[in-house]
């Protein structure tokens, strides 16, 4: 079976790893704006966090013991605890000054963490198995599945949905919501906005620790895997700007897409073309495609 | 004399007098290369300086006019065989160029936004630069013949290649010294100061925007040009993000929005480089990173910006 004269199982399991990226550019662009939505800073680290969530997991598994599955609670919970100390003892001190100095010190802090990880593991990337339970794959007719990766969008996805649910519809998310948009005001009604903010950030940071763990399997465990990838993260939250939660989600999976399709018809150009749209964007409607003004 | 600012103002011909007889008699005391090196990166980090300290743009992408200019030159120099001076003006040209394209888009966007898109810009330069034949992928372009400046000095002798960097790098300070003590500074630090009123003002905003980005990247073009003649090779760590970050470090270490501050902390932190690169390896790159929590955290005028508030301080008591 073909489709424009590409084999149908290429074009799947492009368009599945694809998908897969796009499930990852989802989570870490959500986490980047939840955390740009309240603290008003770019979380450079985001990349380190997701690296470390992985390399958490792989440590648990061959130093503890601890397996897939609980690891996948286990790294955002340890890396999400960093972030919090983080907040706590860095970030807190530069809220009053230049956006730009949160910028500078997070990404000060991702030379640390890959700095340290390179000195510890090299530059070659530490291999994780895939769980048992998820192990081989399903004739799809048109393509193979490999339960791993169909599993790894599904779980994105929920992650996604949830986070989106929590903020969209809880008390909480309309606490957050609101501290967003005024946190003088949401302070004078009795929030406590300077722990909410503490938690913000450790949520998102545990968002990309739990994409660095459900990514473990299918990619190297490598110091730099965060580093490559935040960078076209940041271009996908360009193009799709941070004004909303399911804006980001739409955007991180319909560039995955795009990209896994680049790749079957031109794959040279894959590499780059989220730096082409997001050029394009720029150019069509500076303030991305979800942003407001 | 007991008003401080202007025992400054005097003092400011004599402190550069004094650093340019140093620049000349340096090479003869400490080894031309790493001098080289600390006045390329010193231009570069100028040139970042002219667009963060005095416009208050931060570009997270620097590193691909630096590495795009290196290699223009290398390829000049090289595979056409025309003259060092060509070369660098040739980088010089094509960074500016880029340095158009980068600030066309960029400019659209303020703050945070600004500096993601220079970074994703860059890094799709840092793709094409590895993907692209002529640039020799993950080799660079290696052996760039020095030359001979306009066909008759030649450059293979280190002190002849030290006074071209030097004559380079003097041209590149007077060139943005100029631009910040002029009305366009003055514009400039307008807009970084408060943008809103510098446009009710009338002034067009974007365009002096534009205009210190494309000076600024053809200066860091400039410094990329002659560090390519300087050590015979352009590599992918010049377009890397990795170069990016350290500029904005060698500014912040040495005092952004200070004159002297970038060469300052260029100077810091090449020779910290070179210093540890032999003893601790790998961890260079956590130093790198520790110094930048201090800076952000503690330190935020950096090194000529401490000075010169005790100076300050000192002439006011």
């Amino acid at each position: 079976m073909e489709i424009f004269g590409v084999p149908s199982a290429l074009l799947g399991s492009q368009l599945l790893v694809g998908l897969i990226n796009g499930s990852f550019y989802a989570i870490l662009s959500l986490g980047l704006a939840i955390i740009f939505g309240l603290l008003n800073i770019i979380n450079f680290t985001h990349g380190a966090q997701y690296m470390m969530g992985a390399f958490v997991a792989w440590i648990a598994l061959n130093k503890l013991g601890i397996n897939y599955w609980v690891a996948l609670l286990f790294a955002p919970i340890v890396v999400g605890a960093l972030g919090v100390l983080i907040e706590r003892t860095m970030l807190r001190k530069l809220y009053k000054l230049d956006h730009l100095y949160g910028l500078l010190l997070t990404f000060g802090l991702a030379l640390i963490f890959e700095g340290i990880f390179r000195d510890q593991y090299g530059i070659s990337g530490q291999s994780y198995p895939v769980p048992e339970l998820l192990q081989g794959g399903v004739n799809l007719g048109f393509m193979f599945l490999p339960i791993y990766r169909g599993w790894v969008v599904v779980a994105a996805l929920t992650v996604c949905f949830a986070t989106w649910f929590i903020i969209e519809k809880t008390k909480l998310g309309a606490y957050l919501r609101a501290g967003t948009e005024n946190p003088q005001m949401v302070q004078a009604l009795g929030i406590n906005v300077p722990l909410l903010i503490t938690f913000t950030y450790g949520f998102g940071v545990a968002l990309a620790a739990f994409a660095g763990v459900l990514a473990a399997p299918i990619y190297q465990v490598s110091p730099l895997m965060g580093s490559n990838l935040i960078i076209v993260v940041f271009a996908v939250v360009v193009i799709g700007g941070m004004g909303s939660i399911m804006g980001s989600i739409i955007t991180g999976l319909g560039l995955g897409l795009v990209e896994g399709l680049t790749r079957v018809f031109y794959p040279e150009a894959s590499a780059v073309v989220v730096f082409v749209i997001m050029v394009i964007v720029l150019l069509v409607r500076p303030a991305g495609l979800f942003g407001k003004a | 004399m007991n008003n401080p600012n202007s025992m400054f103002a005097r003092a400011i011909p004599i402190l550069f007098g004094a650093l340019f007889l140093i620049g000349l008699v340096a090479p003869f005391a400490v080894y031309p290369t790493f001098l080289m090196k600390i006045l390329c990166f010193g231009l570069f980090a100028c040139a970042f300086n002219l667009l963060l300290g005095f416009a208050g743009l931060l570009s997270f992408g620097h590193a691909a006019f630096l590495g795009s200019a290196g290699y223009v030159c290398g390829m000049l120099v090289r595979d056409v065989g025309v003259t060092p001076e060509v070369g660098i003006i040739g980088g010089t040209l094509a960074a500016g160029a880029l340095g158009w394209l980068f600030g066309v888009l960029a400019i659209r966007r303020t703050g945070i936004y600004f500096a993601m898109i220079t970074l994703a810009l860059s890094q799709m330069v840092y793709f094409v630069v590895l993907q692209w034949k002529a640039t020799g992928g993950e080799d660079g372009l290696q052996g760039v013949p020095r030359g001979h400046l306009f066909g008759v000095i030649d450059l293979s002798n280190n002190i002849a290649m030290y006074y071209l960097v030097f004559a380079v790098f003097c041209i590149g300070f007077f060139i943005i010294y100029r631009a910040i003590n002029s009305p366009f500074g003055q514009i400039l630090k307008a807009i970084r100061e408060n943008e809103p009123r510098a446009m009710s003002l009338g002034y067009d905003v974007a365009k002096f925007k534009l205009l210190a980005f494309v000076l600024s990247a053809a200066l860091a073009g400039m410094a990329g040009a002659t560090k390519t003649l300087v050590f015979q090779l352009a590599s992918l760590t010049d377009v890397h993000w990795h170069m990016s970050g350290e500029v904005v470090l060698m500014t912040l270490l040495g005092g952004l929005g200070t004159v002297l501050g970038p060469l300052v902390g260029a100077a810091t932190i090449v020779s910290l480089q070179t210093e540890l690169a032999d003893s601790v390896g790998s961890w260079v790159t956590v130093i790198m990173g520790v110094i930048f929590v201090v800076c952000v955290l503690l330190f935020r005028r950096g090194i000529v910006g401490e000075l010169l508030a005790l100076i300050q301080r000192a002439g006011i008591r």
